[in-house]
């Protein structure tokens, strides 16, 4: 039975130098379709400057990266947004002068490639995906009022409206305390459960460990290592080049 | 570990309120710091952390209560005023100039010296944080976020403050820049620095600070030695996830 299916992302030898410096430096990996993914590493290793890669803004130096076995290399990012990976920004910007519900209406009417929506489904659809990440009882407040990790929420919501098959989020739990991250994991199960594959940044290890099936450590713009999350968090290199000696002891108690 | 609260203590709060336009944020504050405590701050996003810090920087006018800064009332003093007696922000997020050099960033926390020890105090900041040493003429906007954060951290130092507050230390770096920063942190404090760390990785803070206290929805709820409050079975519930 077993058929070849081309994995959902792949990446082949993904490079993005900037001047004479390799950011990200020949990087290989594959996500499969239902996988959750964690991309650790130290601050300066290459994680934004990847997802820039898969996500469009960045254009590649070397290498290739693949949807469903297709090449997206080189596509503009509205492009690879309309075929399906969403993304948050580490930074949140939503449009400070609308509410909740509007903002999450402007991803559901920029919709994905089979999808186009009119403006009154596309505020059906957000008023779902509030429900889905916990922002319902907020919909109508402006952002503004909106506290941190709903602003979190929202980023993530804001993606999730245009309906992508593949979710790439970036540090949308820093700056959470632990109840607030495990409450934040839940939204990301809860998304996930509706068939989303998703790929994410965090260096909260509550994080990785909590959600992730596979991790991926990037050092100095180069896979450092790959594998389990419990598996990778005992390597020797990456609590060398990452985690540091204190956090590793903490993790085993 | 511990200090006795020694008989002259260099910040004291009794009953700070504040907030903004939209109602207060802070009720009732009573905070106590002594010159030689690490004090960890912690709560929920929004419980009034950083609104705290801000009116004890002078950023955020207070409606009530007091606010006394080793033996001078300074409630609702000017910002520039704090700094000179002694008050270092070190703002969530480093909020550096990021087109300025590191140097020019630094040298912006001395900003209100006119004495001769500010060269000296560069040497010590460069001392704790050695990885800036090459990077002085870098514009701090191309350094790691862990390096911003030292020089943010660095740029307060330039004050030479006697109370040194750090906003989110942790936020989005690196969990063993984490460790290093906690350890400057600490070095700092043992060299006479008091210092206020707000931080959302409780067990870093409570491992780390002597006392601590907890601000839900703008009131201090608990307050007490960080390992008491560690331990507190609500703390640990609410807090640390446990």
């Amino acid at each position: 039975m077993s058929v070849a299916v081309a994995p959902q992302l792949e990446l082949r030898g993904v490079t993005k130098r900037f001047g004479g410096v390799a950011a990200v430096d020949g990087v290989s990996f594959e996500v499969a379709r239902g996988d959750i993914v964690g991309v650790i590493g130290p601050n300066g290793a290459g994680k934004t400057t990847l997802l820039n890669c898969i996500s469009g803004v960045y254009h590649l130096d070397g290498g290739d990266i693949l949807l469903n076995g297709t090449s997206i290399a080189g596509m503009a990012p509205h492009r690879v947004a309309r075929l399906g990976i969403g993304r948050t920004f580490q930074i949140v910007k939503p449009f400070g002068s609308m509410t909740a519900r509007e903002n999450v209406g402007i991803g559901a009417l920029f919709g994905s490639e089979h999808e186009r929506r009119g403006v009154r489904e596309s505020f059906a659809l957000a008023d779902e995906v509030l429900e889905l990440v916990g922002l319902k009882a907020k919909a109508d407040h402006p952002v503004t009022a909106l506290t941190i990790p709903d602003r979190k929420r929202l980023e993530v919501a804001r993606a999730v409206a245009t309906r992508p098959q593949l979710l790439l989020l970036d540090e949308v739990m820093a700056g959470l305390n632990n109840v607030e991250i495990d409450e934040a994991l839940d939204m990301v199960r809860a998304v996930h459960a509706t068939g989303v594959t998703v790929v994410l940044i965090e260096h909260v290890m509550r994080v990785i460990v909590g959600v992730c099936r596979r991790a991926v450590v990037l050092d100095s713009g180069q896979v450092l290592a790959q594998g389990e999350p419990e598996v990778v968090l005992r390597d020797e290199r990456v609590i060398q080049a990452y985690l540091g000696e204190r956090y590793a002891k903490r993790l085993k108690s | 570990m511990p200090n006795a609260l020694s008989p002259e203590p260099l910040l004291t709060v009794r009953g700070l309120t504040a907030g903004f336009d939209a109602g207060p944020v802070l009720f009732g504050i009573d905070l106590d710091i002594a010159p030689s405590e690490l004090i960890a701050l912690v709560g929920a996003n929004g419980a009034g952390k950083s609104t705290l810090l801000g009116v004890l920087s002078g950023l955020v006018r207070a409606t009530s209560g007091t606010i006394t800064l080793a033996g001078h009332d300074v409630t609702n003093a000017r910002p520039e005023v704090l700094v000179r007696r002694g008050v270092a922000h070190v703002p969530q997020g480093r909020r550096l100039f990021g087109t300025m050099s590191v140097e020019k960033n630094l040298m912006l926390g001395a900003y209100l010296r006119r004495d001769r020890d500010v060269g000296d105090d560069l040497v010590r900041v460069l001392d704790h944080f050695p990885a800036l040493k090459d990077k002085l003429s870098r514009e701090a906007g191309t350094l790691s976020g862990g390096e911003q954060q030292m020089v943010a951290i660095g740029r307060g130092m330039m004050a030479r403050p006697k109370l040194l507050m750090v906003d989110e230390l942790s936020l989005g770096l690196a969990p063993k820049i984490v460790d290093r920063l906690i350890d400057v942190v600490q070095q700092i404090n043992r060299e006479g620095t008091a210092l206020l760390l707000v931080e959302q990785d409780v067990l870093v803070a409570l491992d780390a600070a002597h006392r601590a206290y907890v601000l839900e929805n703008g009131r201090v709820v608990l307050s007490g030695l960080a390992a008491e409050v560690r331990d507190d079975p609500g703390v640990r519930k609410a807090y640390l996830g446990l």
